[in-house]
């Protein structure tokens, strides 16, 4: 039992921060039906630029409380990602908006390649600690459960986030003029939406929360890595799916649920398996999830789309 | 080999039928050009005819059945490890090749159709999500099969495999002809490479006039009129994923006996993402497109590895972005930049066989709005 609930715990903090990068994927397929490779590597470069930061706020202001350094990391990190995002966007995909289906597709897989080469060239190979800046000794709200204050933060922090998304999306002018876009890109022009405007201002939301999600990756493992958003990517991708893709509630239920089924799943599975598997087999859940529901269930738990509107 | 004589500038189109006398001369003797530059060279070109096979076989998936397929990795790695287990000393087992490659090409035809069925219903870039899931579990398996039973010895990988040997002739031993004239193990490798990548050619071209060929092309163009026109869609997809699965068997296998070692990391996501660059840079659909793809795509890093670090050596006196650094980023670049500037390819299909357009899964008309 005190696995149990010590398994939703960490399933719940590491499916929080599923959600927040889900929810980037989510958005900008819901408006282009593109699945931006590179998004999971926006994380990535959000981690380490929040880390190069903290690192410069350290030396520069060693008075600094922690948590102002760790803002300072976000500051720069945030609207770095942004204009990561925006950059791609103008650069790559807003050429090929009315390409056939896979040419932007083939050149996400680039941009997450370029990316990826890039941190590897200005930050090495080397895997790099990533400060605890929030601690991160564990209390015992319950007997034999443990959280720590970091991961206390980080389901905090992703709550805010998700709920002023959702809030922006549903009741602002912007919000509006995004699902407009999604529905229909040419009617949305004609009522005198900007649809470049939105499509660019999609990316660079999307990508902002990816930063936010690469911090708290990193706070919450300590460590930071070139190829770090390669497998939360793919996992938060496959949370979208789940959820629905184009659905942002749907992508916060689904990040929740992947995080729960694969912290759960991670620690049981030797004693499902009679002790064949172990928890290094941890990142075939997301696969297997992806792939059922995409066979099974395409449309997601509440998207309404058809997984192929080719 | 018409498709390849044309696609040579000037020379290709004004005299086709030498220029074709020229190239098949120029693939007879380059083992023996290159090996002037040293061996390593002709190592590279070895390998560089695996890739050749590798991207032919997802060619045939991709280009020609329309399937963007992110794990083909995977049928090599099946293909690398069937001839690990029954040709090396890690289960005793020491079968000849003839047995061996074809039960890796069956493994990997299987694997393919495993594959292939639960995936048949989805397009485009869901297809391409999914199989990239399926690339990564098998390279879990890989790395993790080792305990409680050790079969694929985990990450270290199998050691010391078979080499590939003819009747008793074994091609990795040189050959002394006389007392200063050496064939080299590796010259050998590169005409028995060679043999496997004619035969796969002639085997592709053909496949791709006939029926089948013709079926895959109606798919990949429109899936609901081949549909209407009694195409059976379920098995041509199916038997695309098992054909191409084959060749990705076929390559891993003789990559097995070539290199004499496999493990988990030369299957990874990277490799996939290079054989697709390849493709996708020699212009999907089109073999020769695909083969001149796929040749300049390995030979090119293994250039600026040699040119490169001397250079940047004598510029900044240190080594700034190493050779593995710099692959990738060329093939980051080239997919890129293909995609923007020249979507079909350096050398875009031929329109007897489809409409460029139409090679890449074609959106609908209600999602291009």
């Amino acid at each position: 039992m005190e696995t149990f609930l010590q398994q939703i715990v960490n399933g719940l903090v590491v499916g929080s921060i599923y959600a927040l990068v889900a929810l980037g994927y989510t958005m900008v397929y819901g408006i282009l039906g593109l699945i931006n490779f590179a998004h999971g590597d926006v994380v990535m470069v959000g981690a380490l630029v929040a880390l190069q930061a903290i690192l410069f706020a350290q030396k520069t202001w060693p008075s600094l409380g922690p948590l102002a350094t760790l803002g300072i990391g976000l500051v720069v990190a945030v609207p770095v990602c942004m204009l990561l995002g925006y950059a791609m966007e103008r650069v790559a995909y807003r050429r090929l908006r009315n390409a056939p289906r896979l040419a932007p597709l083939i050149t996400a897989i680039g941009m997450s390649f370029l990316l990826q080469t890039l941190a590897m060239i200005i930050w090495g190979r080397t895997y790099h600690s990533f400060p605890q800046l929030i601690s991160s000794t564990p209390l015992q709200p319950v007997q034999g459960v443990f959280i720590t204050p970091v991961q206390i933060a980080i389901l905090c922090v992703s709550a805010i986030l998700m709920v002023a998304l959702i809030v922006l999306v549903n009741r602002t002018r912007l919000g509006r003029a995004m699902r407009a876009t999604a529905e229909n890109h040419r009617i949305a022009s004609l009522m005198g939406v900007d649809i470049n405007a939105i499509i660019a201002t999609t990316f660079v939301i999307g990508s902002g929360l990816a930063a936010v999600a690469g911090v708290m990756f990193s706070s919450n493992y300590g460590i930071a890595h070139y190829s770090m958003g390669y497998m939360p990517g793919l996992k938060a991708f496959t949370a979208a799916v789940l959820g629905g893709i184009g659905n942002l509630g749907g992508a916060v239920l689904g990040g929740i649920l992947l995080g729960l089924v694969e912290a759960i799943g991670a620690g049981y599975i030797e004693q499902w398996s009679f002790g064949f598997l172990n928890s290094s087999y941890q990142d075939i859940f997301a696969f297997v999830i992806l792939g059922a529901v995409l066979i099974f269930k395409p449309t997601g738990l509440l998207g309404e789309r058809v997984a192929d509107r080719a | 080999m018409n498709e390849l004589v044309r696609a040579i500038p000037y020379l290709g189109s004004r005299y086709p039928k030498s220029t074709r006398w020229i190239l098949i001369a120029l693939i007879a003797v380059a083992p023996l050009v290159t090996a002037l530059f040293g061996n390593t060279w002709v190592r590279i070109l070895d390998f560089a005819l695996l890739y050749v096979m590798l991207a032919i076989g997802l060619n045939l998936v991709v280009g020609f059945a329309g399937l963007l397929d992110l794990g083909y990795i995977a049928f090599y790695a099946v293909g690398a490890y069937t001839w690990a287990f029954l040709a090396s000393p890690h289960f005793g087992v020491h079968w000849p090749f003839w047995i061996v490659l074809p039960l890796g090409a069956a493994f990997a035809a299987f694997a393919g159709i495993l594959l292939g069925f639960p995936v048949l219903r989805l397009r485009g870039d869901y297809l391409a999500i999914v199989t990239l899931g399926f690339g990564e579990i098998v390279r879990i398996f890989m790395n993790n099969l080792n305990y409680p039973v050790n079969i694929t010895n985990g990450p270290q990988g199998i050691n010391s495999l078979d080499p590939l040997r003819i009747f008793g002739w074994d091609l990795s031993r040189n050959i002394r002809i006389g007392d200063d004239f050496v064939i080299n193990s590796l010259w050998l490798y590169y005409y028995a490479f060679l043999l496997f990548v004619i035969a796969s050619v002639v085997l592709i071209q053909r496949l791709q006039v006939s029926r089948i060929g013709r079926a895959w092309a109606a798919i990949r163009d429109d899936e609901l009129a081949a549909k209407a026109v009694g195409i059976d869609v379920r098995n041509m997809k199916l038997m695309a994923f098992a054909m191409g699965a084959t060749f990705g068997g076929v390559a891993g296998g003789l990559f097995g006996a070539f290199q004499g070692f496999v493990s988990p990391e030369s299957f990874s996501l990277m490799e996939s993402i290079a054989v697709l660059t390849m493709v996708v840079f020699g212009g999907m659909g089109n073999l020769a497109g695909v083969i001149v793809g796929a040749l300049a795509l390995s030979i090119l890093p293994e250039v600026m590895r040699s040119v490169a670090i001397p250079m940047q050596q004598a510029l900044f006196g240190s080594v700034l972005l190493d050779p593995e650094v710099m692959r990738m980023l060329l093939l980051a670049l080239a997919m890129i930049f293909m995609m923007l500037l020249r979507p079909a390819g350096l050398l875009p299909p031929h329109s007897r066989y489809s409409k460029p357009s139409l090679v890449l899964d074609k959106r609908g008309t209600e999602a291009s709005e």
